[in-house]
């Protein structure tokens, strides 16, 4: 079965956007989205960082990222605003990355290959780490759900009853990080976030709770996955770019019907 | 037996001294409201009390294994959060539905539990947030201007409630006001803070005269009372005095 090269990607476009799902959530919820945006962009550097290296391009993109995340916290905390830390180190990251592939001679570099990702790819080893890496996340996001969510809703809230805030933060950070190294395969460093951001984004208008929000941004994510797949099969089109074209649709669809029921039509 | 016991403790952020030689207990079944004007470091000693805040200097002494009831002074919940309020209470883990409808019962809004937080009026999420700080039958509550928002009736019904818990469960309550003189009469005690403790005591119950009832209305029950402040020493009010020679 997994012989096809279709299969494979639906497969993996599925995987990312289990992950993705209950991250996404909270990106969303914390408010976030620049920092998923940011942290993808960086991913750029740790691509180039393992091409010139030789290591697996997973690792050198978690390690990148995580030390993005964490330069991120300390030039906050000497007093810089979020949004321009964030447009500093990500855009330089991302510069410095494209500069250092170019420089990269002895191999033949697809460049789109990494920024608009190669589904169609995707080969059984790259699944193998997809769905590791989809696995760690959710399990980590799932282990500690309560504790996320109450760091998210109130950091005052969350010492009281015991927990630190800052691990919870650390927690996500993780997540970021492995989430966005293994989708750069399936969507490219330009469009992570969008994967992050646009289901959560599409589940609020059908939730209730945070729990379902989670549940249905995975649903939506995953349909994107297939449907853009499908899509881009039928007219020709770029893998990654249609699979958030259909999420960003289910999103503007979703919206209306959230819109029509609030006003009790 | 002391629930929190504070002894000389100092909070500095960065080259900001906002507490400095700290001292206050607890006890149990006690209620203490501090009171003090904006910047005085109310909030920064709730922080340091839930571990939010490092002391730079000085102790701080919990009961071991205490359980805190908190009650932030302003809960954001971001419009993308979907959140009922049965989720909300039983957020912490191994939270009953029972002790949940119990609690609910026992704040006076038993039919909110379907519905969206967001959707709650501001007395009606006070009284949600102290319902779910009480859920785990707490040793002690800590209130953050939790009237804020509330208008007189509304605060003199949340403090009334606040007795009702204390008397039903004896669960000590530390709790900070926003008003300087203005305190729920059930106070045992009163501390003036400003950025050390100014003066501490008892309040005035001043139901009676005519002057106050007027300020308080007629509705509070008593719950409200006076804390006439007895400052025994002067400070360096160099900001006071610059805005009034702006004025």
């Amino acid at each position: 079965m997994l012989d096809d090269f279709m299969t494979r990607a639906a497969l993996a476009g599925v995987g990312v956007a289990f992950a993705a799902a209950p991250l996404g959530c909270f990106v969303v919820w914390r408010r976030m989205a620049y920092f998923g945006d940011a942290t993808a962009h960086a991913a750029m550097l740790g691509v180039a960082l393992s091409l010139a290296m030789q290591i697996s391009i997973v690792a050198g993109t978690v390690m990148v990222v995580l030390v993005m995340a964490v330069a991120v916290n300390l030039l906050t905390w000497r007093g810089y605003a979020m949004d321009t830390v964030l447009g500093v180190l990500a855009h330089s990251a991302l510069a410095f990355g494209l500069v250092a592939v170019s420089f990269l001679s002895g191999f033949r570099i697809d460049l789109m290959a990494y920024l608009f990702g190669d589904i169609l790819a995707v080969s059984p080893g790259d699944l193998l780490v997809i769905w590791g890496g989809a696995a760690l996340v959710v399990t980590l996001i799932a282990s500690r759900w309560s504790a996320l969510l109450t760091s998210t809703l109130n950091e005052e809230l969350a010492y009281a009853g015991g927990l630190d805030p800052r691990r919870e933060q650390m927690i996500l950070t993780l997540c970021m990080a492995v989430t966005v190294a293994v989708a750069i395969k399936v969507v490219g460093v330009l469009l992570i976030a969008a994967m992050l951001i646009i289901p959560a984004a599409a589940a609020r208008n059908l939730a209730r709770t945070p729990e379902a929000m989670a549940m249905i941004a995975a649903a939506i994510g995953g349909v994107s996955a297939v449907a853009g797949l499908r899509a881009a099969y039928v007219l020709d089109a770029p893998a990654g770019p249609s699979i958030v074209c259909v999420a960003a649709l289910l999103f503007a669809g979703l919206g209306i019907v959230g819109w029509r029921n609030h006003r009790g039509t | 037996m002391t629930l929190i016991s504070i002894e000389n403790l100092s909070v500095r952020y960065g080259a900001n001294t906002v507490l400095r030689h700290v001292g206050l207990t607890v006890k149990p079944g006690e209620i203490v409201t501090i009171v003090g004007p904006n910047g005085s470091g109310k909030t920064t000693l709730f922080r340091a009390i839930i571990g939010a805040t490092e002391p730079a200097a000085g102790q701080i002494r919990l009961k071991p294994g205490i359980r805190i009831g908190y009650v932030p002074q302003r809960l954001h919940i971001d419009p993308t959060l979907p959140i009922t309020v049965e989720r909300f209470m039983r957020l912490a883990e191994r939270v009953r539905r029972r002790d949940c409808v119990a609690a609910l019962d026992a704040a006076g809004i038993p039919d909110l539990m379907k519905r969206q937080m967001s959707k709650l009026s501001s007395g009606q999420f006070q009284r949600v947030l102290l319902a779910r700080a009480l859920i785990n039958r707490p040793e002690i509550l800590l209130l953050d201007e939790a009237t804020q928002g509330l208008d007189q009736p509304g605060s003199a019904a949340f403090y009334r409630q606040i007795e009702t818990v204390r008397a039903d469960t004896g669960c000590a309550v530390l709790m900070i006001s926003h008003e300087l003189h203005v305190v729920m009469s059930a106070s045992d005690r009163v501390v003036c803070l400003n950025g050390h403790v100014c003066c501490e005591g008892t309040p005035a119950v001043v139901a009676s005269a005519p002057e106050y009832r007027a300020l308080f209305g007629t509705g509070t029950g008593g719950a409200l009372a006076l804390y006439r402040h007895d400052h025994d020493h002067d400070h360096n009010h160099d900001q006071l005095h610059g805005q009034e020679s702006v004025e």
